[in-house]
């Protein structure tokens, strides 16, 4: 299947990854009335210093520890995609303690969120790769599952 | 076509039918489910009382779980005893099972404190039926003792905080939380729920009971109207026992989630296995672990081979706001980055992470928790860059290659 995937050697560290999926996911039409002068809550962040940086996103696991791990039966894989209920989370964050890539965190509500490729948002596809300037993100297919 | 029998209907057995059937699309599986219902999930109780869930939304898998999987589920009957190939129930039903899965949990261990049979409304705080029967009797004048300061009884304080009128938590260890803080972090987590209005008597016990009046081994008197009992819980182990099986504080079980008995294995809160972080066996009794090893057990019983070799324990817990998260054993020396609100507290022995209890900063801790569970050298990470906050900037270009450049 299609995953986001990160050449870090591109990456300038500019953070519209980050701004292009709070905006994706606000499911308002308009980017300024969607972000601006607001604390922004992406599913997707840019982590570095000031030699090397490179965006997380959820990695879409073969074997998911999020899965086994919450306490609310709220995530599941569909077709590939990890996906989370969030009328079921109750936002114990055991996801964010046992996700190995640190690829999870909270909404600004506290229930959690996550990166479901854009499937479900009006974008279709991951909006991170979309705006990404320097082609440092991609979806595409690498690898094949087992 | 292969028989399973799964004794229990919680977290585990889900595991336990998903892992059977990730292999045996056919065999006949067969639930007994002592509660008479729809798989929940447990520690949601809390969340239902404080209205952040509902009956609906506590279901741990959805309606049709049981059909998509083609099993049969016995509601409302308890397994009283096993042998190799087969199962009684209470009525004295007879099962016939070519593999058999254990997953009865734990039951509350109700101490033998004087006079508790004078107590009107105690109750305790496992299942939804506990829940439900605990809200029946919530009002907003009411004053609620809870006997025990551990996970259970400090959620059920947070759950029934708002439709009660006080609430007092007593405990015979002199700290809350005392299986998962060392003393400062449960300082830090006793403040917090003090300022939000739980009032504690710790490093004290009742001593007796006369009705609605707790006689504490201090002297003090507590006058309450609802009693919360949760102490501590027991492996419900006993069938295994009864079958000459090995158990200690829960029936021992192997990386395979074997019993010492042919074709019966054990997962979840009724089992002891093996904790990675200490290197030895113990009841791990949380969700996370009790899937696992419910699903390793369902991959073997179907004739996989699957194992669970790297169980640690492991915390994640909310109190009105303040994120605890705990992992490992905290053996070792310690070493700490702290701020106004948040401390969090590293354990690192022989060059590897152990252990460690974040209060109030917990953004990515699962990078701290792979750290535990993978075994990871210190020596090959930057591990003091990530103290402050957990980065994948510790790892080498190549291995952050395989993480976010690869399928994983």
């Amino acid at each position: 299947m299609k995953r986001v995937y990160v050449n870090e050697e591109w990456c300038l560290g500019c953070h519209l990854c980050e701004y292009n999926c709070a905006f994706a996911n606000s499911g308002l039409r308009d980017m300024a009335f969607a972000l601006k002068d607001k604390k922004i809550f992406p599913r997707i962040h840019i982590e570095g210093d000031d030699k090397i940086s490179f965006a997380v996103s959820c990695r879409h696991c073969t074997d998911p520890i999020c899965i086994k791990s919450c306490i609310a039966g709220a995530i599941s894989k569909v077709d590939g995609v990890v996906k989370i209920d969030r009328d079921k989370c109750v936002g114990c964050l055991t996801c964010v303690l046992v996700c190995p890539y640190g690829a999870l965190a909270p909404a600004e509500d506290g229930i959690m969120q996550k990166c479901e490729l854009c499937l479900n948002n009006s974008c279709g596809a991951p909006a991170c790769v979309a705006g990404c300037p320097n082609k440092a993100i991609v979806y595409e297919e690498r690898g094949e599952e087992k | 076509m292969k028989k399973y029998i799964i004794i229990g209907n919680g977290t585990a057995a889900v595991g336990c039918i998903e892992g059977i059937r990730s292999l045996d699309k056919t065999g006949e599986i067969t639930v007994i489910s002592e509660e008479n219902h729809h798989v929940y999930s447990r520690p949601l109780i809390s969340y239902y009382l404080e209205n952040k869930t509902d009956l609906e939304h506590m279901k741990y898998r959805g309606d049709s779980f049981y059909k998509d999987n083609s099993c049969k589920v016995i509601y409302g009957k308890k397994a009283v005893r096993i042998s190799k190939t087969s199962v009684t129930l209470d009525d004295e039903t007879v099962l016939k099972g070519d593999r058999i899965c254990i997953a009865t949990g734990s039951r509350p261990f109700v101490p033998p404190i004087a006079g508790l049979d004078t107590v009107e409304k105690k109750f305790g705080f496992m299942t939804l039926d506990d829940a439900l029967a605990l809200e029946k009797v919530l009002s907003k004048n009411v004053r609620v003792l809870i006997v025990g300061a551990g996970l259970i009884g400090l959620k059920c304080a947070e759950g029934i905080h708002d439709r009660v009128g006080s609430i007092t938590v007593c405990d015979l260890a002199d700290r809350v939380l005392s299986s998962i803080l060392d003393n400062d972090c449960a300082g830090i987590v006793q403040k917090h729920l003090e300022a939000n209005g739980i009032k504690f008597l710790l490093g004290d016990t009742v001593e007796r009971f006369e009705g609605d009046f707790a006689f504490m081994k201090s002297g003090k008197q507590v006058d309450f109207d609802i009693c919360v009992l949760a102490v501590g819980v027991r492996a419900n182990s006993e069938l295994i026992k009864a079958a000459g099986g090995e158990v200690n504080r829960g029936i021992i079980v192997n990386s395979k989630m074997e019993t010492s008995l042919p074709h019966i294995y054990a997962a979840g809160d009724c089992s002891e296995g093996f904790d990675a972080s200490v290197g030895a066996n113990r009841v791990l009794a949380i969700l996370p672990n009790a899937y696992i090893g419910g699903s390793t057990a369902g991959v073997n019983m179907a004739g996989g081979d699957a194992a669970f070799d790297n169980a640690i324990p492991m915390n994640s817990i909310g109190f009105f706001g303040l994120h605890i998260m705990s992992a490992g054993d905290y053996s070792g020396v310690c070493s700490e980055e702290k701020t106004e609100n948040t401390l969090k507290r590293f354990f690192t022995k022989d060059g590897y992470l152990r252990g460690f209890i974040l209060i109030g900063a917990t953004e990515r801790a699962g990078i701290y928790t792979a750290l535990i569970r993978d075994k990871t050298p210190l020596k090959t990470i930057d591990f003091d860059l990530t103290k402050k906050v957990a980065s994948n900037l510790i790892f080498s270009k190549k291995i952050r290659g395989k993480k976010f450049g690869g399928v994983v």
